[in-house]
């Protein structure tokens, strides 16, 4: 059942996402930018809590995700450290995302070389 | 007169232009959109199980979680497949954390024959650096509103 | 004696000859509709080179070493090369004929580059300033993509209005006296802009341009649309052409019998999976090297009128929301007894 959940939110979230590109000419980066902004600012109203005790994976593997981890981030940090955590807490709560994909990325632009598309 | 001031003309290419223009097979590309984001995130709940299962907490098996997704869109844009499904999935394999690895492992590949610093290093952020900018902005804003009302 | 006609075409008094053409394409082309006229196939699209660039300067310089081979003339024959590309600062052409040792002029008309080079050589050539000259341009898939679009490898969605670039270079050698077609009439085109700012639909970006090049031209020389065996746009794709062809109509001409877009005629849409089919310099210019001309040789075409279109933006452009302004340049190509 968790299975079904994760599945269902997932695709929904992308469908959204679809719709808003094909229907809209928004590019992919734009999306992406919404998607993240989103996600931050409806973890700070509370409100992403609810969609991800419903989709659990399915509402934080999409981007919105990514604003999720950055808004809770944050919000944890300043109940720790105060005014400071307003600076660290997002970088901190998504360092481990951001470093993985700077490694990856740099590890792949040294093993792989661009393909022609045919 | 050139053509470009005369907004009458404009208006009305602009209606033959959408008229004669074939239109996005939008309930295609939702159902693609669909199965492909919901089997990426039913892999990141999988993962996520088997990580919670090895006694992580459950704040390091979502970083985990999304650790393995970026690997792999990482190292399927390098086998060349990840493109391949974005063309049938767009926004299905472009939302999910590994098409953030795909964003930032694409332009890596493509400007390393431009150097190491200016190619790969300038531009590997080419199109997930706004993400970033505007994530950590928006935490800002959070950081600020939570500092002052949410405590 | 004036040798300008109407308001903007040129009608040449000796008109100049066709030499010899020559046409390289990449692997994806060599498996479209027009394969059987191509002078050399690539099954490689970095043809042994390392970076994009280098590949489609690689290209474009082969191309113009076998159209000079093909007009049966030495290369010290050729006075002018005109040559443009889509790259930045044209770096594919400049690097290309550095190692010609020619004067060389860069031209830039986007994807009407064939149509802007052979106009000039056929003007230089006609005015006695020289006795041969090579008129080419190039495009490559990958750099093209690299440069306007997205990296290649970045999974994105291309709408049905898209077109390919095309990977390929052409090549003419016009020259004053000798065998082959003669280039009887040109009209070179205006910016057109009729608003359109979708980069993804270059081919309405660009068909109002075509449509004001081709009925200028009828105009300019008193001709209708059945005078010409073929009137073939530059890559309009199949968008574009019905847009071309619905306001060339709106001006009271219909085409529709001899009319075709060279970016519909190079590939197989459906199996290639080219949405609205070719673009990029190189469309025109192999479809023109190869198939026109080819077809002209065999007297299956006696008299085309040849309009590559360009779409005159850059991502900067793009950017700063500015739409997308159209040119198209007419050739007349005539099988002379």
């Amino acid at each position: 059942m968790e299975y079904i959940r994760a599945f269902i939110t997932g695709g929904i979230i992308c469908v959204i996402a679809q719709i808003l590109m094909d229907k809209t000419k928004l590019m992919p980066a734009r999306v992406l930018v919404i998607y993240v902004v989103a996600g931050t600012l409806l973890t700070g109203l509370g409100l992403y809590d609810y969609v991800v005790d419903f989709g659990g994976a399915g509402a934080t593997v999409p981007l919105i995700g990514f604003g999720y981890a950055l808004g809770n981030g944050v919000m944890e940090e300043v109940a720790e450290s105060g005014f400071l955590g307003i600076l660290t807490g997002g970088m901190k709560a998504t360092a481990g995302g951001i470093t993985a994909a700077i490694l990856f990325g740099y590890l792949a632009a040294i093993i792989f070389d661009p393909k022609a598309e045919i | 007169m050139a053509y470009h001031d005369n907004e009458t003309l404009k208006k009305e290419y602009g209606k033959l232009v959408k008229q004669k223009s074939p239109k996005v097979t939008l309930l295609k590309n939702c159902l693609w959109a669909f199965f492909v984001g919901g089997g990426i995130c039913t892999i990141g709940q999988l993962l996520n199980n088997g990580y919670k299962a090895l006694d992580f907490s459950k704040q390091e098996a979502t970083t985990l979680t999304s650790v393995t997704l970026i690997f792999l869109g990482a190292l399927l844009t390098g086998l060349d497949i990840y493109d391949s499904l974005g063309k049938r999935a767009g926004a299905g394999s472009i939302v999910p954390i590994s098409g953030f690895a795909n964003s930032i492992v694409a332009p890596a590949i493509e400007y390393k024959k431009e150097g190491y610093v200016f190619g790969v290093g300038a531009k590997i952020f080419n199109i997930a650096g706004p993400v970033i900018i505007y994530g950590m902005l928006a935490s800002i804003i959070v950081g600020i509103g939570y500092y002052f009302f949410g405590q | 004696m004036e040798k300008f006609i109407g308001s903007q075409t040129i009608q040449f008094e000796c008109p100049p000859h066709i030499l010899g053409a020559s046409s390289i394409v990449g692997p994806k082309e060599g498996e479209g509709l027009l394969k059987d006229y191509f002078d050399l196939i690539l099954e490689d699209a970095l043809w042994g080179e390392e970076t994009w660039e280098k590949a489609e300067s690689k290209i474009l310089k082969e191309t113009i070493h076998l159209a000079i081979k093909n007009a049966g003339i030495a290369i010290d024959d050729v006075r002018y090369v005109f040559s443009g590309d889509l790259l930045n600062q044209l770096i594919a052409s400049s690097f290309a004929i550095r190692s010609l040792n020619k004067p060389f002029f860069g031209l830039f008309g986007a994807c009407s580059t064939m149509g802007e080079s052979l106009i000039l050589a056929a003007m230089t050539v006609e005015g006695g300033f020289a006795k041969y000259c090579v008129a080419s341009t190039s495009s490559h898939y990958c750099s093209a993509e690299k440069q306007f679009r997205y990296p290649l490898e970045f999974g994105n969605q291309r709408p049905p209005t898209a077109t390919w670039t095309v990977t390929g270079s052409g090549a003419v050698v016009v020259g004053n006296h000798g065998q082959g077609p003669v280039i009887t009439h040109v009209t070179p085109g205006r910016i057109i802009d009729l608003g359109v700012k979708d980069p993804m639909n270059m081919g309405a970006a660009m068909a109002p341009a075509a449509a004001d090049t081709i009925v200028t031209h009828l105009k300019d020389t008193n001709r209708k649309p059945s005078d010409y065996d073929m009137i073939a746009t530059g890559d309009l794709g199949s968008v574009g052409k019905e847009l071309a062809l619905e306001l060339v109509k709106k001006q009271g001409y219909d085409i529709e019998q001899v009319y075709t877009d060279c970016g519909v005629e190079i590939y197989e849409s459906d199996k290639q999976d080219t949405h609205a089919g070719g673009s990029g310099c190189g469309c025109s210019a192999v479809t023109l090297t190869g198939y026109l001309l080819k077809s002209m040789k065999a007297k299956r075409y006696n008299r085309i009128l040849f309009i590559p279109t360009g779409a005159l933006l850059s991502t900067t452009s793009a950017n700063e929301g500015e739409s997308i302004p159209g040119i198209a340049h007419g050739v007349v190509l005539e099988n002379i007894e």
